[in-house]
């Protein structure tokens, strides 16, 4: 079963998406939203953890979240791929279930 | 698709209502039906009509009840989670002898079991939460 797992706190905040990364298997998604988008920024200390990550497991950040936080797409780590809300719904159908990091 | 979500941040903390509301009309657009949308713990205290934000600022709540009377959305308030926060109905106020009710139009206050109903009769059930 596909898991869209989506994570709305930065990773200098909480350890949501730490914790969410060791739960991720193959063939799911993560989905970073509002504060979580913090985790898509280039050169952090937890950008290796996305960069030279599973690779099986796709990375989505929300667009309007980066750009409420200044992010623009050339921050963003290459692997990350920018959707909108729409995109966000249609991670939401194209995943079996979807597993919300608080 | 049915879509059910659960909202359980009040609107003043950080993000989570406004996320789902972007992500409700999002789903409408696409065609999607929001099967409900139901509000746990501090997430009830989006469905006040009582609150008066500065003007320029979103107004959430009032924002739900637009996009409540649009698409006929169920918007559902958990009602122990409302009890303990203030937020009452008419029939709720009069039931806990209060002088007043501020529910706010296009949210009704219903019981957890709405929730567990929202989960299974939905296709997916998205969260957003503190």
């Amino acid at each position: 079963m596909s898991v869209l797992h989506t994570v709305n706190k930065s990773p200098f905040e909480k350890a949501a998406f730490e914790s969410c990364l060791k739960h991720t298997g193959p063939g799911d998604a993560v989905l970073l939203i509002e504060d979580g988008v913090y985790a898509a920024v280039k050169g952090t200390a937890v950008a290796d953890r996305i960069a030279g990550g599973n690779g099986a497991v796709s990375l989505y950040a929300l667009g309007p979240d980066l750009a409420a936080r200044g992010i623009t797409e050339s921050a963003v780590i290459e692997t990350v791929k920018v959707v909108d809300y729409g995109g966000f719904v249609d991670l939401i159908t194209e995943y079996d279930v979807s597993q919300a990091w608080l | 698709m049915k879509i059910g979500i659960l909202v359980s941040e009040g609107p003043f903390t950080h993000q989570a209502s406004d996320s789902a509301y972007q992500f409700v009309k999002a789903a409408l657009e696409k065609g999607h039906e929001i099967f409900r949308v139901f509000f746990y713990n501090d997430g009830v205290n989006n469905g006040t009509r009582l609150t008066v934000p500065p003007q320029d600022e979103r107004n959430i709540q009032s924002n739900w009840t637009e996009l409540a009377e649009k698409h006929n959305l169920d918007l559902v308030v958990c009602i122990a989670a409302a009890q303990r926060r203030g937020i009452l109905d008419e029939n709720e106020a009069k039931r806990q002898g209060k002088d007043a009710d501020n529910i706010a139009p296009g949210f009704r206050i219903s019981g957890l079991g709405q929730l567990i109903e929202t989960g299974i009769e939905s296709d997916r059930l998205v969260v957003f939460g503190d």
